[in-house]
């Protein structure tokens, strides 16, 4: 019954999902309509639960003094701000979205900066990859080599300033082999798709149960 | 007396410390920025076809922009996500925005109200926000019923009834180009529940990460064109005959090329060396 | 928010750019601090945008403002988005199967046509390539398509790779290392990319030093 019902609906919605994709007529095409906007709302659920497990988490260590507890604080402030600062936008200006907002002070002084910057170091660690793990040991590993510089240097006014070779390898690169193992790699993870699909609709398929 | 073994030079080098390297990056894309040496970036093929669908546009159309980014690619998409919505209001063309990252969305709308001031465009008439919803490739196929079903409020909660621009348009049919706006995998949300099911035209802006998954589709006329990363930006920047952060990045784009280069090709004559002088003492 | 505002916000916007920066050097507290701020105000950000984005519009505007049957079937999926939240609780924690079964039931539906439609039909239409002659064209196509079938070639593993398969697989290998070196181009590209937009604020809004 626990998981017998489950797998059920599983299995009707994805077969009725299908099913109006060949028949999208009434009733099917409103049926299906339905369940779409029914997803959208029900999603956004799942969000709620990745936070409260992080709140749950956090309180413990800090209710714990375990190490690190000052910074668990933070983050619990953090939150706490925003949360109070999104419902005073709405109260203030009927949206935490108003470009007046604090919401929007906090979104424009804190979450912009942050997620940049965190995704800026990143830059620094490939550099430092580039110097020190990437090594022509083989032929393959001097092919990857050599295409990345090849890309490299074809995609800067200096590439082409030393020779044209450069930006036409580069864009024949894009074009041809590149394109070509991309959609070698993308076909074959699409059907991979495609056949998890019907193993969960059809049951086969439960890890999503646990 | 244990035999003192010296590290030769190339062993030194193999050996130096990251932050060496992390500073000498720092330095490397600083100076540019400094020095504004900016010039123009003439347009490749992909992006010359992304804003030609764009100008293909004709007064009154509707352009559905997709903010699909967040703070962690702006720098990337901001500039073209700029230089296509100055495009589209210097052609009266009608801007809808909407996004599927949360997170990302406040972004399109500061830029959006950023170039709208530039024009003589009205909130609700000329351009709307309708903010965001959770479900992706739900939203994007319940759309192509009705855009109303999923999009009943714009983004501060203003029924879509009652904005003018949306009087005319209920779905798909009465987008006349999709520009996405991409950092992940909901490109291919777009092409395959989208473009395949309901044969919507659309041209995206991606990172530089995700470009070179999208040349299939392009290839495949799935898509009209592709600006990728920050050249792609300077390229339409180009194009459009305002240069922005775009062109204004490019040559600390070009220095940082230039020293990661320089990186592997010191890095690979090192490990030669050190290699050379291993196998030669055994 | 004011000029003040503007500046309190910029040095925020600084100091925590720096903090995050300062891992560079070494793992300190500035940066583990910045760092779980950022953690708690995204998490923060996400409670307020499912109810200003989600159950605001979808759910509660609808219940007010529809009338009759409509009314009260959106009170279905409103039930099933709480009934996700009994896996808080492990008594009833077995309930939160039923929403999560009827949105991968919904993904796994849409996935099945939209990746062959989407995909796999139009991708290989694609690869179904022109030889027209002695030209580049013709042989740009021809080494598409080898790259295309010898890729697909090297992930098939249900037989050894020996023989015609096994020869294949390593002309697949090629196009597939030469794809991974533009995407490490690409890639560097981007991440360069990120450390420009970061380094153009601190140089422009917060030192002032370029426009």
């Amino acid at each position: 019954m626990k998981r017998t019902v489950p797998l059920i609906i599983t299995f009707l919605t994805g077969f009725f999902l299908v099913v109006s994709f060949f028949v999208p007529h009434e009733p099917f095409g409103a049926l299906e309509q339905r369940l779409l906007v029914w997803f959208a709302i029900v999603s956004g659920f799942t969000m709620l639960l990745g936070v409260d497990s992080l709140i749950r988490s956090h309180v413990r260590k800090v209710a714990g003094r375990r190490p690190g507890w000052w910074h668990s604080v933070a983050l619990l402030i953090g939150l706490a701000v925003t949360v109070v600062t999104g419902a005073i936008g709405f109260s203030r200006f009927g949206s935490p979205f108003h470009m007046q907002s604090p919401f929007m002070f906090l979104y424009t002084h804190s979450i912009i900066p942050l997620q940049g910057t965190m995704f800026a170091l990143l830059a620094f660690f490939i550099a430092s990859a580039s110097y020190r793990a990437f090594r022509a040991r083989n032929t393959i590993a001097t092919l990857l080599l050599v295409s990345a510089v090849i890309v490299m240097l074809g995609r800067i006014p200096i590439g082409a300033a030393i020779s044209h070779f450069f930006p036409a390898a580069q864009e024949w690169i894009m074009d041809v082999p590149q394109l070509a193992a991309k959609r070698g790699i993308q076909i074959g993870a699409a059907l991979g798709a495609v056949s998890m699909s019907l193993r969960i609709m059809l049951g086969i398929e439960r890890s999503y149960l646990s | 007396m244990p035999e003192i073994v010296r590290k030769s030079f190339w062993e030194r080098l193999n050996d130096i410390d990251r932050r060496i390297i992390f500073l000498i990056l720092l330095v490397t894309v600083t100076l540019p920025l400094l020095l504004d040496l900016g010039g123009e970036i003439p347009p490749t093929s992909p992006v010359i076809r992304a804003h030609a669908a764009v100008e293909g546009l004709r007064p009154g159309d509707h352009l559905m922009v997709s903010i699909d980014f967040d703070a962690t690619s702006a720098p990337e998409l901001m500039p073209m996500l700029r230089a296509v919505l100055r495009q589209a209001f210097a052609k009266d063309v009608k801007v809808i925005m909407l996004g599927h990252l949360a997170i990302g969305l406040p972004l399109g709308h500061m830029a959006l109200e950023q170039i709208a001031a530039e024009y003589d465009v009205e909130y609700g008439v000329d351009y709307v926000d309708l903010g965001y919803r959770p479900g992706f490739q739900a939203v994007m196929i319940a759309m192509g019923r009705s855009i109303e079903d999923v999009f009943a409020t714009d983004y501060q909660g203003t029924p879509v009834s009652e904005l003018p621009i949306m009087q005319n348009v209920r779905s798909y049919d009465d987008v006349e180009l999709l520009f996405g706006f991409e950092h992940g995998a909901v490109i291919d949300y777009w092409v395959r529940y989208t473009q395949a099911r309901f044969g919507q035209k659309m041209a995206f802006g991606t990172t530089a990460v995700m470009a070179p998954d999208a040349y299939p589709y392009l290839q495949a006329d799935q898509i009209e064109g592709l600006v990728g990363g920050l050249k792609g930006a300077a390229e339409y920047e180009t194009l459009i005959g305002r240069p922005g952060l775009g062109t204004r990045g490019m040559p600390a784009q070009e220095w940082a090329h230039l020293l990661v280069i320089g990186f592997i090709v010191v890095g690979n004559i090192g490990h030669y060396f050190t290699r050379k002088k291993r196998e030669g003492g055994r | 928010m004011g000029s003040l505002g503007t500046i309190i916000g910029t040095w925020l916007a600084g100091f925590l750019t720096l903090a995050i920066l300062s891992f560079l050097y070494k793992d300190n507290p500035f940066y583990k601090l910045a760092e779980h701020i950022y953690v708690g105000v995204s998490a923060g950000y996400w409670l307020i945008y499912i109810a200003f984005f989600d159950v605001k519009p979808m759910l509660w505007d609808t219940f007010v403002s529809e009338t009759g049957v409509e009314k009260w079937i959106i009170l279905i999926p409103g039930a099933l988005g709480v009934i996700m939240l009994s896996r808080w609780f492990p008594r009833t924690a077995w309930l939160s199967r039923w929403p999560i079964a009827f949105t991968v039931g919904v993904g796994a539906g849409l996935g099945v046509t939209a990746n062959v439609q989407g995909y796999v039909v139009p991708q290989i239409r694609a690869t179904m390539l022109p030889i027209t002659g002695l030209n580049l064209v013709s042989l740009n196509n021809i080494v598409l398509v080898v790259g295309v079938v010898t890729t697909i070639l090297y992930f098939y593993f249900s037989k050894p790779h020996k023989g015609i398969l096994g020869g294949a697989a390593k002309v697949g290998i090629v196009f597939i290392m030469i794809s991974f070196g533009a995407s490490f181009g690409y890639t560097l590209m981007a991440r360069i990319s990120l450390l420009i937009g970061r380094l153009y604020f601190l140089l422009s809004d917060l030192l002032h030093v370029i426009d």
